[in-house]
């Protein structure tokens, strides 16, 4: 196939791709009379004030989006340093019972643990988290696949001879781990963080369960709310749609240059 | 114990004088390890804590019958009686396997034939990927609020494209087929981009040498595509199909933003999953949700072992030849 041809057909692709942030903009900056024209309005329009205050009229934007930052945030850092540390210990250390307890962490994967919902409601009742943010960050403060991912590039970043001499210099294992292994696997530690941080914006089925008060939930449940209460309202609907989604595409596009192939390199991996 | 029986037969005195000394230098051994143990603990503690306990605490759900506020009583197997004749369940399994199968076979098609496009392209490559992946980052509600509107029946963009060749209005999401329809479609648009992505990975790690041996041998590109590309990807494949399965089996949010509690005309936007949560969070029918549960992670786990084996098998046939 000729070159051109090929990049005809991935620009095209592109376009496909990217099209619903377009659209989702004209339908955030137009009227609903506008959307709902035929033949429809493809241009950007000059409402934005207007639907954005309707929206934050409707649900409390900024206070869902402060929450949702604290759960992604909190999350991400005690991901990075429980599974980082768990990483390090499986990578370099032959203690007893490594590979029993290696082989339930993967194990895990397989646990569908997503439709255990009721009685982890039920758990949360009992310890007194329903509605609070605790419920969403305590549960995911450690994860299997982060370790199972860590672990491969620790042992790839980390040549044993450097923790030699950590430990000639008398570093333990906990000096190690902050002295010589974070350092080295900083590149690591930034992608499972955005894909953790990710994970954590645009997770749904656990904040609807868990935050029952409507006052306080996250940017996904109340995109949710909004979208119940206002359907046919496509600007207002869209706008915070729009919204929701701007803050992670920035993240991504600034931070995530090696991300893209360091996700496909681990998927090739295994 | 295991350990020592599978040993060398030794005289029986010499066995169990072994233990007492090998038992407490075992000990003593794991003890030196204590601050890796503590490195590990958190991840486990959690797990049988918010993993384990609510997973077994499930599969006692499923033989009780409990509202979730009063006491809840032994019921036997009467929650799974109820589910195989629960015209309803059934109805939400074959929507999920509909969906799953609309949804995966073009997103992995599209992706393998997206992932060999990129591969042969030179420049702008890393451009694609970012593009190509961006839908994969965006929240599942959003998403599924968007595809909402292009797919409204009166003033969505695609019944108006649809007008405009002629073609007249389709009731997207007030009819049986649509509903699953826009549903596969909107898995297409987010999960393509993220299974080219790996299968170009994949494709990377195949020798050009391969390639050019076999054009050396006269083949031509599809030959070459059939004959070494799929075999050499098939690990690859195996895992996208099974990450597709685990998620598709489970797929929730589309059709809950999509259509409401409700499932939609016919409830045909109602899956096993969304079932499940209807049935213990809006009826307040937690053993029966339990059941529904257990049900929905047996239909997962024999779809995930039926890929497996039949892509180990599909190798297996191959290797002989």
């Amino acid at each position: 196939m000729g070159g051109l041809l090929l990049h005809a057909v991935l620009i095209g692709g592109t376009i496909l791709a990217l099209f619903p942030f377009y659209w989702m903009v004209v339908m955030a900056t137009n009227t609903n009379a506008d959307i709902y024209q035929f033949p429809p309005k493809f241009t950007f329009g000059s409402e934005l004030a207007t639907n954005l205050r309707n929206v934050f009229d409707s649900i409390d934007f900024f206070g869902s989006m402060l929450n949702t930052i604290i759960v992604a945030g909190t999350t991400t850092g005690l991901v990075l340093f429980f599974d980082s540390l768990a990483a390090f210990a499986f990578a370099k250390f032959d203690f007893p019972g490594r590979k029993v307890l290696f082989g339930v962490l993967i194990g895990t994967f397989f646990l569908p643990v997503g439709l255990a919902v009721i009685p982890g409601f039920v758990i949360m009742v009992e310890l007194g988290w329903v509605g609070s943010l605790k419920a969403l960050i305590v549960p995911a403060a450690a994860n299997a696949f982060g370790i199972f991912f860590l672990r491969q590039y620790v042992h790839n970043a980390v040549p044993d001879s450097v923790l030699d001499a950590a430990r000639l210099d008398g570093a333990g294992f906990f000096r190690q781990y902050y002295r010589v292994v974070v350092p080295m696997i900083r590149p690591g530690l930034a992608f499972l963080g955005i894909y953790t941080f990710i994970a954590s914006w645009n997770d749904f089925i656990w904040p609807l369960v868990v935050l029952v008060n409507p006052d306080q939930v996250t940017l996904q449940v109340a995109l949710q709310q909004l979208n119940t209460v206002h359907n046919l309202d496509y600007s207002r609907v869209m706008t915070g749609a729009l919204l929701s989604v701007i803050p992670l595409i920035l993240m991504f596009l600034l931070f995530a240059r090696n991300f893209v192939s360091d996700l496909a390199k681990g998927a090739v991996r295994e | 114990m295991a350990l020592s029986r599978t040993a060398v037969p030794a005289a029986p005195e010499a066995r169990t004088r072994s233990h007492p000394h090998r038992a407490p230098r075992r000990r003593r051994r794991a003890l030196s390890y204590w601050p890796q143990y503590l490195a590990i603990s958190p991840f486990y503690l959690l797990f049988a804590v918010f993993g384990l306990a609510p997973v077994l605490f499930s599969f006692y759900l499923a033989f009780q019958r409990w509202d979730g506020i009063g006491e809840s009583e032994f019921a036997g197997l009467d929650n799974f009686k109820y589910l195989i004749k629960d015209d309803v369940f059934w109805l939400s399994l074959r929507n999920t396997l509909l969906i799953w199968v609309m949804s995966t076979v073009p997103t992995l098609a599209l992706a393998m034939v997206l992932a060999v496009l990129l591969n042969s392209v030179k420049r702008f490559k890393s451009f694609y990927r970012m593009a190509f992946f961006i839908p994969n980052i965006t929240s599942v509600v959003a998403i599924s609020i968007f595809f909402g509107a292009l797919f409204a029946t009166n003033y969505g963009l695609v019944n108006a494209l649809l007008e405009a060749i002629g073609l007249g209005k389709v009731a997207w999401l007030q009819s049986e087929w649509g509903i699953k329809v826009v549903i596969a479609a909107l898995t297409v648009w987010q999960w393509t981009g993220y299974n080219a992505i790996i299968y170009l990975a994949g494709l990377q790690t195949i020798s050009t040498d391969l390639y050019e041996q076999a054009k050396v041998d006269g083949a031509n590109a599809v030959q070459i595509f059939f004959r070494i590309t799929l075999p050499l990807m098939r690990p690859i494949i195996l895992f996208t199909v099974v990450i597709s399965t685990v998620g598709g089996l489970q797929t929730f949010t589309e059709p809950k933003v999509l259509v409401g509690d409700s499932g939609g005309a016919g409830q045909s936007g109602l899956t096993m999953v969304f079932y499940f949560f209807r049935q213990a969070f809006s009826n307040n029918d937690y053993g029966y949700g339990a059941a529904i549960a257990m049900v929905v992670l047996l239909v997962v786990a024999l779809f995930t072992i039926l890929n497996w084996a039949l892509v180990q098998r599909g190798q297996d046939g191959r290797t002989r030849r």
